[in-house]
Order: C-alpha cells, then structure tokens, then sequence
C-alpha cells in the first residue's frame, strides 16, 4: 500500500442536507463524484491517492437518511433502516435486536466499535472490495486494465473468490450483506427516473456484469434506505463469520440464514424439525454476495438434521474453482452452510458480547 | 552520594533545570500557537510531489470555521480535505491526539465526537462543526484533577512506551459512558479498535477496568 502521510489530495466538499439537493449534486457533477457515507472505505482510496474525484459529496448532513423507521401498524409490515444508519445504531436498536436481530448479529461482528460508530448499513454493502492489488493501484481488470494480478502465477489470492470468478478474482466483504439477502431487505435507490426498489440480492453485481463496481449503483444514484419485510421476523437466525483475528478484519467468509421450522424434536437426537421456510447467503466467496437458492430448495421439507446440513454444504459449493492459496474456503463453505442450516450447539460467542 | 550533595548538584546545574521546565509538549504547543506550524505544515505540502502542483486546484482554499473542541469555540482555517486529526494536531496544536497509521487501523487517534468515540484521522474536519469533539487535553477538571479513567492508568501503570494511551483512554472513556459496569471481555471488545505496538493489552486492561471503578465510584461520591 502506498502510504503517504500527509492531507488527502484537494477536492472540493459539498454537504448537502437534504437528498435532493444531494441528488443535484450528482446530476451536475456526473462521475466526478465521489459519494461520502461514513467515509472509512472512501478515505483509504483518496489517502492512497488510488481514486481522484473532483468532488466529494458529504452524506452525513442529511438527516432524513438516518434513523429507523417501522412499516404499516406497528411495524406490521416491517422497517426501514436510513442508509446514513450507522453499524452502532442498527445494532442496538431494539426491534432490530428482537425482531432481526440477523441483522443485528453481523453487524455487530464488523470491524472495530469506532468503525461502526461511524459506519453506515448504505456504506457497508456499497463498500469496495478488499483484493490488494486493485487497493493499491496495480492497473488490473477491476481497475479498466487487462490482467488479474490475484490470479496471475505468482498472485497471493488466500482471501479471493471460489465462484462465479471472471477475470476479476475478487471477493465482497460485507458482513451485513448477506443478513439483508437472508432476510428478503429490499434496497430503495433514487435514480435520475425516480426511486427503484430492488431485491438485495439484485443490487449486487458480479464481474460478468461490471467488472468496474460491485453494486448496480450508476453515478447520479443513491441508496438511500433498506427496507426488510416482516416475512422473517423472529424467525430464527444464524450467523457466522469466520476471520483470521477475532475482532477487526475482514471476513474470509461469512454466512446468514433465515429459517421457519415446525414439528418436534432436536438435530442432536436424531429426530428432527421440518425445515418449513428457509433462505441463506454466504459472502466473501464471489464478487457478490451469494444466495444459495439451490440450497433453499433442496433442503425445503426436509428434516433439519445433519444429513441435511452436510447435503446442503456439499450443494452450496458445486461448481467451487479454488485458486492456488484458497483451497481451503470449499471445506468452510460446505461447513458453513452446514453450521447455518442444523447450528452450531450455540451462535457464535462473539454475537453475545454487549458492545 | 547524601541527600545533600543530591540536591546541592542539582542546583548546580540551573541550566538543565530551565530546559527542563520546558516540556517536549509544551515546546511544541508554543510553536503551534506562535504561527510557526503554519509554515512548517505549508513546507509539508511542498515536500510532497503528489500535492505540488494541486495547489491551484478549485476545493483547496481553507476556510475559517468554528469548531467545539474540550468545551472551547476555537476558530481555525480548515482546507476541505483535512482530517480531524490534522486539525486537532497541526491546528490546533493538540498534540495528545496521536496520528499511527492514518487509516482508520490503530485508534491512536480516537477522539470523542458527541461522546461518541471516531478516528478521528477518518473524519473530515469540515462534518464536526455544531458537534462536540473532546480530546485527550480536555479530559483533565479545571483544577486539572485527572479522568478518573486517566487515573486508572497512572495507578495500574497500565502504558509502556504509551504512544497508543491517549486513544485508548478516549474510547475506553466513550465506551463507558455506554457501559460503566463492563466485565474484562466486555471491556476488551469495547477497546478492540485500538491497537498497541508493545503488546501491552493485559496491563492496559487492569489499568482501565480500574479506571472504570474510579469512574463508578466518582460518580456515586
């Protein structure tokens, strides 16, 4: 990385304090812009002298993209999270914690406490990946050139993807990426045409897409909330990250799952629930984060037992090309998804510290 | 040597004395206040390559704001790019905010925004005004009657070489005020986003969860 101790490069800084005078902005400026949320992706790549916008356009002033707000009759149909939320916010808040608390548990497991006091949910999924060779500036395919340095013979590629690769190896590291897909979120975006609500799912794009970015945002776009529908309130939940410190990093791979289950009976003892309902997604195993619809289908109806889970793991990862050093994230797909279908005795220790 | 002799050589060096009398800290806050930081942090700029020549560039022009800092209006000429730590630093000349890495990654620059702990290396100077922002040097009582969480770490001599302390502080203090009653765990996850070179983190530990029984018991006092 290139480090360089001084001021950022000049920009010139606008901090509007309503959307539309932001989305104003981004009209005027077109891809000039650089769109600021909470900043701590966006400042690496402008310290680093990587990415030079012109202009920057502060986020934190607008107050309407902030806060969480119930849907329908008593949050009946669910909430809307400001995309200006920060991390902290979302993870204390209360009908989140009782409701989607998914949500609140990857959340919670991402970066350091300063990171999430000043992180927003809109930042973490629209946030760049973290393959070094594009971060610093090397001219590969993700970065308009024409080679894949993670993938070359020599390239270090432990934190790269196993699927859907395409020229470009890297991974997206959101943590609460695959919450929100677990959990059906739709993402509202303001576009020059109007607001668009997409799946969450559908606002992540793979390189076969555009190698360029990892989210369908155009400039001129803005997220500017996530709704999740109260389909899987209080369902039961299950998230795991797996990092190679306990605290502080970035996931070399995360899983989420949403499930509705019925009948009697415990996966320990050999009888069994029936899964009823069930979504799942794993991150930072492709360019996007992924949601295993064949898993869903396959394991829907049947019991929620280990055969079951280790069914859906070996599912979850067909088609898994690894690269020379990431061999090692097939076997802890397959465990994960497995984890997050039959659990794993108990949620992982670190979702139960209070922060 | 007697205790006589002790002190009478001291005396005998009055020089030394005087230069001790001038702390590091306070040398370098002088230089700050008396204007030759501005020129100093102008040099800066020259020296760097990838700056020279963006000078001209439209967004560079600083612009004189007021920012909230320990309790203080203070007036300062901030550029659009410049980070709170910067300000904090080379402004303002509060040199007990620490700049380590400059990439959100070591916390020795942590500060209170709202009572809130940021990096502040990763927040724009330009997005704090109307807010609080409290430092290390604000963080003493008028009567200069230490935080009781600074008097944890002086207490437990929690700090080797240190540099990392004032962050530290800062959060554990932010953290706190979430959470005055932590277990060691809690406490270690609430300062997990602060990093110490000298592998200190057990001494740092005690110190603070001391210093959050001060905090407990100045409070009920």
């Amino acid at each position: 990385m290139a480090v360089i101790r001084d001021v950022m490069a000049a920009f010139e800084l606008f901090q509007p304090t309503s959307v539309a005078d932001a989305q104003k902005l981004l009209e005027q400026h077109g891809p000039d812009v650089w769109v600021l949320a909470g900043g701590l992706d966006s400042f690496d790549w402008l310290k680093d002298r990587i990415k030079k916008p012109k202009v920057v356009v502060d986020l934190s002033g607008i107050g309407e993209l902030r806060g969480v707000r119930t849907l329908g009759n008593d949050g009946g149909d669910g909430i809307e999270i400001g995309a200006m939320t920060t991390l902290t916010e979302v993870v204390n808040h209360p009908i989140i914690k009782q409701k989607y608390d998914l949500l609140a548990q990857a959340a919670e497991l991402v970066a350091s406490p300063q990171i999430r006091n000043q992180g927003t949910i809109g930042g973490n999924v629209s946030q760049d990946t973290r393959c070094w060779y594009y971060r610093s500036g090397w001219p590969c395919y993700r970065a308009g050139g024409n080679i894949c340095y993670a993938d070359a013979p020599e390239g270090r590629n432990r934190e790269h993807a196993i699927l859907q690769a395409d020229r470009c190896v890297a991974v997206n590291p959101s943590d609460s990426a695959p919450a929100l897909i677990a959990l059906d979120a739709k993402f509202v975006i303001r576009t020059r045409k109007g607001e668009r609500v997409v799946d969450a799912e559908d606002y992540f794009v793979g390189p076969d897409i555009d190698i360029t970015r990892l989210h369908i945002l155009q400039p001129g776009d803005l997220l500017t909330a996530i709704r999740i529908p109260s389909t899987w309130a209080g369902a039961q939940f299950y998230f795991e990250k797996i990092r190679d410190r306990n605290v502080w990093d970035f996931p070399l791979m995360n899983v989420a799952s949403a499930m509705v289950t019925s009948g009697d009976g415990s996966p320990g003892d050999g009888s069994a629930r029936t899964i009823d309902r069930i979504r799942i997604s794993v991150n930072a195993a492709a360019a996007r984060p992924l949601r295993l619809k064949a898993v869903e289908d396959a394991v829907r109806g049947k019991p929620r037992n280990v055969a079951t889970g280790e069914m859906a793991g070996k599912l979850a990862v067909q088609g898994a090309v690894p690269l020379q050093f990431n061999t090692y994230k097939i076997p802890l797909m397959r465990n994960l998804v497995k984890r997050a279908i039959v659990g794993a005795g108990s949620a992982t220790e670190e979702a139960t510290w209070a922060s | 040597m007697t205790d006589k002799l002790k002190s009478e050589a001291i005396q005998n060096v009055p020089q030394e004395g005087v230069l001790k009398s001038v702390s590091r800290r306070n040398f370098i806050k002088g230089v700050i206040s008396s204007g030759v930081a501005v020129s100093s942090a102008s040099y800066l700029f020259r020296a760097s390559s990838l700056l020279h020549g963006q000078q001209p560039a439209a967004g560079v022009g600083e612009r004189l704001i007021t920012l909230n800092v320990n309790g203080q209006q203070r007036r300062v000429d901030v550029m659009k790019q410049e980070t709170l730590a910067w300000t904090l630093r080379y402004k303002l000349g509060l040199t007990g905010t620490k700049l380590g890495c400059d990439r959100a990654e070591c916390g020795s620059c942590s500060v209170l925004i709202d009572d809130i702990p940021h990096y502040s290396c990763s927040v724009l100077t330009h997005t704090v005004r109307g807010r609080k922002v409290l430092t290390i040097e604000g963080l003493a009582a008028e009567d200069g009657t230490l935080h009781p969480v600074q008097q944890g770490v002086i207490d437990e001599q929690g700090f080797q070489c240190a540099f990392c302390m004032p962050g530290f502080i800062m959060t554990a203090v932010g953290f706190l005020k979430t959470n005055p009653n932590p277990t060691r765990l809690q406490l270690a996850h609430g300062i997990s986003g602060n990093l110490c070179r000298c592998q200190d983190y057990d001494k740092i530990l005690t110190a603070l969860m001391r210093g959050a029984e001060n905090m407990r018991r100045s409070s009920l006092g």
